[in-house]
């Protein structure tokens, strides 16, 4: 019994040494020595498999452990915590040291909180029911039919800007909301981006079809994800630190293609 | 008489002198609390520590100025969803308030049916029967346009709405006193001729106050459709909220209700107040 207690004082000591040997992050975390990352609630694949990011299975959990890796947290020093999109936006202090939930960087956005560098490029996909999969991935298809899209995402503006539809979108709260509204054939296609487009036509709308993605830079905004900080957080210096690490090695790309490889086959609309 | 000072208040019983006095009192003592709690509002909120990030993510003028524009075309949506569903509340509050008040014994079905209604459609959530009838119904397989959300999210609203509305319409008719039915009765009216010429309009004529509070809900409510796709003004302010990551939207969407429904509760109010009046 005082075996393992002085091993685990001994483990203790070890590690606190480890992070006290000047790194970056000291002293900036939330909990001196833990990395604290939020999630949503559910967080959906392909970003975080199963809705359990501790298994660091998914696109963005295993961004978020090998960040935790550079920055010089071991695994088990990562803390999950959930939270709400406006949860996250709202002035005050925060439960995380950083948000991952597709955050796209807006300047808008930017100016109440802080985003890392971006971790993902995500482009924007056409997703269509089981009654317009013969719509041709032109702009002239595009525009004649009826249109849908989650309210809080930069779809919105994209829709509105780029392909400006002859009638009027309709908006909804969530992807669920969305999948209803396409099995009801009250829209015949939504905007997502990519990887959500995909993971919805080939589990959830049965019968519905990617048929096409706009580059991510053909408008002047494409989609980034960033990871979302409290305003004036020291840590973001870290992050940006360790993201520029894992683009550079190539690490980032690795995991790009091991979790979100199925963007090919889905053409692009000029 | 024998008071010098009373020269400003001649001609005042020794009563009505008291009476003013107590008035005076009580306006001072009001406006007093009032000017001290303004007061503490104006400038204790913008000591608190928050202040300033609350006021650029709530109150930020040039957000406002950015999207007040698009929520007024938004909030044309709602007007006109308000204005084909409370037609047709009333009616169909009406029909169901009769229908609970049908007396023969051969229309029992009827009330059965009544107040399975008004228990149903009162008991759930507006929002869940939004939901319900707005995907479900069209996911049956309608052909456009009948798989509208505008038509199906305003039968959710009009169906809840009704068993409210035909509540308070019965409780209009149950306040016409039964000795003017039987009156009628006696003068050789039918049962329809009664309700029709007698008693529904005294009964509406009761419950419009109380009515106009419905219309005030119902202004409300009809952001809810904002759930299955319709964009009213509360979903072009929750768009906007998104995309500036800026709560200031909201505060515009409830500037732009407050404008209707303030006249709306004032003339309820007015109404209200004339009624009693009659009534004395």
């Amino acid at each position: 019994m005082s075996k393992i207690l002085s091993l685990t004082v001994a483990l203790a000591m070890v590690s606190t040494t480890a992070m006290a040997g000047g790194h970056c992050a000291a002293g900036k975390t939330l909990t001196e020595g833990k990395l604290t990352i939020a999630t949503g609630n559910p967080a959906y694949y392909p970003w975080v498999m199963d809705d359990a990011p501790e298994s660091g299975q998914g696109f963005e959990a295993a961004v978020a452990y090998a960040v935790a890796g550079e920055m010089g947290f071991a695994s088990e020093d990562v803390v999950w915590v959930r939270s709400s999109f406006d949860e996250a936006i709202q002035p005050g202090a925060k439960n995380f040291d950083f948000n991952m939930q597709q955050y796209s960087i807006t300047p808008e956005r930017d100016e109440v909180v802080d985003f890392s560098a971006p971790y993902y490029t995500a482009p924007m996909a056409v997703l269509v029911g089981p009654g317009a999969v013969d719509t041709e991935a032109t702009m002239a298809g595009l525009k004649a039919l009826k249109w849908g899209a989650v309210g809080s995402t930069t779809a919105v503006p994209k829709l509105e800007n780029v392909i400006q539809p002859d009638s009027r979108p309709l908006l909804y709260g969530d992807n669920a909301d969305v999948n209803a509204a396409i099995s009801a054939n009250q829209i015949d296609a939504a905007l997502f981006d990519l990887p959500t487009a995909l993971f919805l036509s080939a589990v959830m709308i049965e019968g519905s079809k990617v048929i096409g993605q706009f580059a991510p830079d053909a408008s002047d905004n494409p989609d980034q994800f960033g990871m979302l900080m409290e305003e004036g957080n020291a840590l973001k210096a870290c992050v940006d630190e360790a993201l520029a690490a894992l683009t550079e090695s190539g690490a980032l790309a690795a995991i790009e293609a091991e979790w979100l490889q199925d963007t090919t086959g889905v053409p692009l609309i000029k | 008489m024998a008071r010098p000072k009373a020269t400003g208040a001649a001609g005042m019983t020794r009563r009505e002198r008291y009476d003013a006095e107590q008035r005076r009192r009580s306006l001072i003592v009001a406006a007093t609390s009032t000017v001290i709690v303004l007061a503490a509002i104006i400038l204790l909120v913008p000591l608190a520590p928050g202040w300033e990030k609350v006021q650029k993510s709530f109150f930020n003028g040039a957000v406002l100025a950015k999207s007040f524009p698009k929520l007024l075309d938004a909030f044309l949506v709602n007007v006109m969803i308000f204005a084909w569903s409370a037609p047709a509340i009333a009616v169909l509050g009406l029909l169901i308030a009769l229908a609970r008040d049908a007396k023969s014994p051969a229309l029992f079905p009827l009330r059965i049916f009544g107040a399975a209604f008004t228990d149903i459609f009162r008991g759930v959530p507006v929002i869940l029967t939004v939901y319900l009838i707005g995907f479900g119904i069209p996911g049956l397989g309608l052909p456009r346009p009948w798989n509208s959300p505008y038509i199906w999210g305003s039968l959710a609203l009009i169906l809840t709405y009704s068993a409210y509305v035909a509540e308070i319409f019965r409780s209009g008719i149950d306040s016409v006193h039964h000795s003017q039915r039987s009156a009628a009765l006696s003068l050789g009216l039918s049962e329809r001729q009664v309700m029709r010429d007698v008693v529904l309009p005294q009964a509406v004529r009761n419950v419009v106050p109380s009515q106009m509070n419905m219309l005030i809900a119902l202004q409300k409510d009809v952001s809810l459709l904002s759930f299955i796709g319709p964009v009213e003004i509360f979903r072009q302010a929750g768009v906007f909220k998104s995309l500036l990551a800026n709560f200031t939207p909201y505060v515009g969407a409830a500037i732009i209700f407050l404008a209707v429904t303030i006249p709306a509760t004032r003339y309820a109010d007015y109404l209200m107040a004339r009624q009693q009046k009659e009534r004395r």
